[in-house]
């Protein structure tokens, strides 16, 4: 059932800082600190880990569209190894830990090993990308994402002539999230993408939002963003990356070939058979409005699918 | 006050102030933003579950009756089915009015090819003419017997409702199954119970020799 009563440990929304005053408060106590450390060490001392991320750039390609609010963006989603209703990822992962994690690479590449979060991202830097998201079931959202290009990261692992297509996959971890402990989907998700998509520097590893870390809900502490794919491609919480030669399985394309294809590409001519795609909502809007081909990202992407005829690659 | 006089000035009132319950409730959610990023959904959702549940308590008056004893229950009957009228009314407004705004074009294309909406519409315009004849006056005009076959139409109704939800699920049938078992057991009492009383009479009359 969607619709429940507050528990009495629910945030309410009365009780949430404006961003504004949330962000004044830290500067005023980093400045604090730093000010304090500076007097006992006499030199800079590095500022402890927080939620905020420092060093952000523009990135290109950011939409100039107005981004949906942070409560809408982090209070609906669909995660379901935190539960299958959209408001469950946010009052289901409070036990969820994002820090420390590792991300195993395998599969056709010179370099696999299993490597800490941190150097999963070391050396890029941190960009904005405010992006559009498309759910498949006909919502959508503009999001300000902080992240590193996908393709820089997979560049690390140096993938070999073989890999075709990289797989990712999701936490296993039932005991902090408890969708997994029902047969919803079959776990551990994968999602995968053909490796020029992968390339493309619009696919991103997320680590943010509104310039903060990602919250468990979003997908901490990486996921994957692809913009001009529906929302269930870009999978979340990732810990696992195999360059593979051959298309990987990947979890709604199984649970529903005829529903899920594995391109996911947003695209308004070809309907899910539930859901017509030619039009969307976007959250905190009354009216539908006109889905765009690949989610507006025709002129960056359509290349990539030249000569493919897409109600069959769908 | 007589039995009769409590039933009609308390408990009446009472149950039928219950039935708004998930009406206020809704409203309280809407004016308290308690629906959510995506309101619209959120009252589709509501008004849906809540008129199939009403279909199936409607459904559940008769067996109550005959295995309590109860025959006052059957006071509530059309109460109730109005009630599960209503809600569906409602969640049929919420998509036509707010989901798709009276785009008529878009929400019939939704009925042609969407499998779902096409058998929930059915079950909503199969409910039309029972709620239109719930009265005394439809029941005197049709004859209790004919009316009693037309209201049959509730047993279909509340299949392709339960149908409509399971298509509708992405993942996770666990409550659609609940409604779906629910109903099985409410519709194959009915069945039961026929068997037994044809049995009944088929005891009674003497076999050809």
């Amino acid at each position: 059932m969607l619709i429940r009563f507050a528990r009495a440990s629910d945030v309410k929304s009365s009780e949430i800082t404006p961003k504004a005053v949330f962000e004044e408060r830290r500067r005023f106590l980093k400045t604090a600190a730093v000010a304090g450390a500076g007097l006992v060490a006499g030199h800079f001392l590095p500022a402890p880990a927080e939620a905020a991320l420092q060093g952000i750039t523009k990135g290109r390609f950011s939409t100039d569209e107005e981004p949906t609010s942070q409560m809408s963006i982090t209070s609906y989603n669909n995660f379901y190894e935190f539960g299958g209703d959209k408001t469950d990822p946010a009052r289901n992962s409070k036990n969820f830990k994002p820090k420390p994690w590792t991300v195993a690479v395998g599969g056709h590449c010179e370099k696999p090993g299993t490597y800490a979060y941190e150097d999963v991202i070391k050396g890029l830097p941190l960009e904005e990308r405010i992006y559009r998201l498309r759910c498949v079931e006909a919502w959508s959202m503009v999001i300000p994402w902080v992240g590193v290009p996908l393709g820089d990261v997979l560049k690390k692992y140096g993938p070999t002539g073989q890999a075709k297509y990289v797989a990712f996959e999701t936490v296993v971890r039932p005991e902090e999230m408890p969708g997994q402990k029902t047969p919803l989907l079959p776990w551990p998700y994968v999602e995968g993408l053909r490796m020029d998509e992968a390339m493309h520097p619009l696919a991103i590893l997320a680590v943010g939002l509104y310039g903060e870390e990602l919250l468990p809900q979003n997908g901490a502490p990486l996921r994957l963003m692809v913009p001009w794919k529906y929302g269930f491609k870009s999978i979340k919480s990732i810990v696992k990356i195999t360059f593979t030669e051959t298309e990987p399985p990947t979890t709604w394309n199984k649970q529903g070939p005829v529903e899920y294809g594995f391109y996911a590409n947003v695209n308004p001519t070809v309907d899910h058979p539930r859901w017509s795609q030619a039009k969307e909502r976007r959250i905190g809007e009354f009216l539908r409005r006109d889905t765009l081909m690949f989610n507006g990202y025709a002129d960056q992407v359509a290349g990539l699918y030249a000569g493919m005829d897409l109600r069959k690659f769908y | 006050m007589t039995r009769e006089q409590r039933l009609r000035r308390i408990v009446k009132p009472a149950v039928f102030a219950l039935c708004l319950g998930p009406l206020a409730w809704a409203a309280w959610l809407a004016a308290s933003s308690g629906l959510g990023a995506n309101p619209i959904e959120a009252a589709i959702r509501h008004f849906g579950d809540w008129g199939l549940r009403f279909l199936l308590i409607a459904l559940a008056v008769t067996p109550l009756r005959e295995i309590t004893g109860l025959s006052q229950l059957a006071r509530f009957r059309r109460m109730i089915g109005l009630f599960a009228f209503f809600y569906v009314f409602l969640h049929f407004s919420a998509y036509v009015g707010l989901d798709q705004f009276f785009d008529w074009q878009a929400i019939w294309a939704d009925i042609a090819k969407r499998t779902y909406i096409t058998i929930g519409m059915a079950a909503f315009a199969l409910l039309v003419p029972l709620a239109a004849t719930s009265t005394k006056g439809w029941i005197k005009r049709l004859g209790g017997k004919r009316w009693q076959v037309l209201h049959r139409a509730v047993y279909a109704a509340g299949v392709l409702g339960v149908i409509h939800y399971f298509l509708m699920i992405k993942a996770g049938y666990r409550e659609a199954a609940v409604y779906a078992v629910l109903l099985a057991l409410l519709l194959g009492w009915r069945l039961f119970a026929r068997w037994r009383k044809r049995a009944a009479k088929g005891a009674g009359t003497p076999l050809p020799a």
